[in-house]
């Protein structure tokens, strides 16, 4: 059974598909076979960041349309082959995501691959509500802003009441935070939230902060995940979020930071 | 989300509070040892709610000072949400001070506590910190089939989450900004209330709210309400409660 993690925020252009793209390719990297999927029907961001657009054949809606099979559809990374990706359609409208259709192809690709990565699109419509229903596992990107902060706030409240695992009353999915585009000098100034003024609002298990670093753009630009670019320190800082989510401990680099653990083991919620 | 279509939907989890069994009324015994578990994992006592067991001390006969050890729990950063094997004049104290008291008579459905603690770890002075489940009602309209009872949640009520109890209603987490929750009977937060809080929907002027950090969008009873405007930027050094006073809504500190 494969390990279903969801890549979300409310708020859109805060790093979602960045983020995908990084920890899904830093799985597959651990020898976990790993695959990504695009939910953003019609904007079809993430095979730019993964540098496989001219490789697309078949996409998501076509698979769930049965158009095409899930082997037929999902491309090999170029750069890492435990990695897969499953692109969105451009064409076609939003409709064509159903729920069933959904839980069809993650059926089918729970049975060969260690992890799921789901992409959402922004926003708390279907597109959405369809990237986070069957997930085990949440990745809230947050930017250090007060208006990205609420939307993520208003994102773990549909996770915790709209998710399969929620209607079915099993264990809530396990929300983690990935603070991004953290500019140090610019909390310094007071121009941005610390990650203590997020963490009073969100409390979370902090799982990263990836700082504002020119190597995101740069890697997107040549199509590969700034994971992969081991002297930047949004590549460094995702490398440590997926360790970290893989249970290795990894002091914070960005900031100090308290661990939430013991008491998300206990007091709060679970 | 919002609780529209279905009316009503039942929905059961567990969460886990730490039980504190007292030996002793020496509280600055007790507050000494406490200071020595909170070094070891302060981020696990921070805030954390707490039940406190009365049973071991009151087979000694020993007068607890009640007030003073509430006190110092909450001084020392936990939120005594409950407290089981009291005698009368605890229990009389506890009710004083809104604190639920854990018999399962007395209380009906709402909170019942599940296996009684494991005495094996107990030491000789004080303060052993132990799980037992609470039953507890999760986020969705919870209406009850005994009248009233205590609707208890443990999770952090989000942005856009509503909640509706049909008697009392007890958060121990945070209620954001953006969030609703209702009650028929009293509010109790025992965290940051940043959202809409309304008690005595039903039009009980006697309801109260009651929350440790007091930053609410609106505060409501029985129809009489404030907005965060008409409260201002009033900062409020610890708990407060809110009641009614001849239509008008009272903001006091709790001393
Ligand atoms: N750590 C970072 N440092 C600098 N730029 C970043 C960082 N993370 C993301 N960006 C930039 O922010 C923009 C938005 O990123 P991305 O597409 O990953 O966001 P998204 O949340 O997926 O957006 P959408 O909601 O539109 O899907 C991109 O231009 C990306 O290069
Ligand atoms: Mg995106």
């Amino acid at each position: 059974m494969a390990r279903i993690i969801v890549v979300t925020s409310g708020k859109g252009g805060v790093g979602k598909t960045t983020t995908s793209a990084a920890i899904a390719m830093g799985l597959a990297k651990k020898g976990h076979k790993t695959a990504v999927i695009d939910f953003d029907v019609g904007l079809r961001n993430l095979d730019l960041i993964l540098g496989c657009e001219r490789r697309v054949v078949y996409d998501f809606i076509n698979v769930i349309n049965g158009e095409a099979g899930l082997n037929q559809a999902l491309i090999r990374d170029k750069n890492c082959n435990m990695l897969y990706i499953l692109p969105a359609s451009q064409t076609r409208d939003k409709d064509a995501l159903t729920q069933e259709g959904v839980g069809r192809v993650l059926d089918e690709l729970s049975k060969d691959f260690e992890y799921i990565v789901c992409d959402s699109p922004a926003g708390i419509e279907k597109g959405a509500n369809l990237a986070l229903y069957y997930a085990d596992d949440a990745f809230v990107v947050t930017n250090p802003e007060i208006s990205s902060v609420r939307d993520s706030d208003r994102m773990l409240g549909i996770l915790s009441s709209k998710s399969r695992r929620a209607e079915r009353n099993e264990e809530p999915i396990k929300e983690y935070l990935l603070l991004t585009r953290y500019d140090a000098d610019r909390v310094r100034l007071g121009e941005m939230l610390s990650l203590e003024d997020v963490q009073e609002i969100l409390s979370l298990e902090l799982l990263g902060i990836i700082p504002e670093s020119k190597s995101v753009l740069s890697a997107s630009n040549a199509g590969i995940p700034v994971i992969l670019d081991e002297k930047s320190e949004a590549g460094r800082a995702y490398a440590d979020v997926v360790a970290r989510y893989l249970g290795e401990k990894v002091p914070h680099r960005f900031i100090e930071s308290k661990p939430g653990f013991l008491r998300r083991l206990f007091g709060g919620r679970k | 989300m919002q609780n529209t279509s279905p009316v009503l939907e039942f929905k059961s989890s567990t969460f886990f509070a730490p039980i504190l069994i007292i030996f002793t009324n020496d509280t600055n015994a007790i507050a000494h040892a406490l200071n020595e578990k909170i070094k070891l994992a302060p981020d696990f006592f921070r805030d954390s709610p707490l039940i406190v067991d009365f049973k071991e001390i009151n087979k000694s006969n020993q007068a607890v000072d009640f007030m003073q050890l509430i006190q110092l729990l909450r001084e020392s950063g936990f939120f005594p949400v409950g407290i089981r094997g009291g005698n009368e004049s605890q229990n009389i104290q506890a009710r004083a001070l809104f604190i639920p008291i854990d018999t399962v008579r007395e209380l009906g459905h709402s909170i019942a506590i599940g296996e009684p603690p494991k005495q094996e770890s107990a030491q000789p002075v004080a303060a052993q910190p132990e799980a037992a489940p609470v039953k507890e009602t999760t986020h969705s309209a919870a209406i009850p089939p005994v009248p009233a009872a205590t609707t208890l949640i443990s999770h952090p009520i989000r942005s856009g989450q509503r909640i509706y109890a049909s008697g009392d209603l007890i958060i121990l987490s945070q209620v954001s900004a953006g969030a609703e929750i209702m009650a028929e009977g009293n509010i109790h937060v025992y965290n940051t209330l940043r959202g809409r809080a309304l008690a005595g929907v039903h039009g009980n002027t006697a309801a109260r709210i009651f929350c440790f950090d007091m930053q609410a969008e609106l505060i409501s009873i029985a129809g009489d309400y404030k907005t965060s405007e008409d409260l201002g930027k009033q900062n409020y050094n610890g708990p407060v409660q809110i009641y009614l006073q001849d239509h008008a809504l009272i903001i006091k500190e709790i001393a």
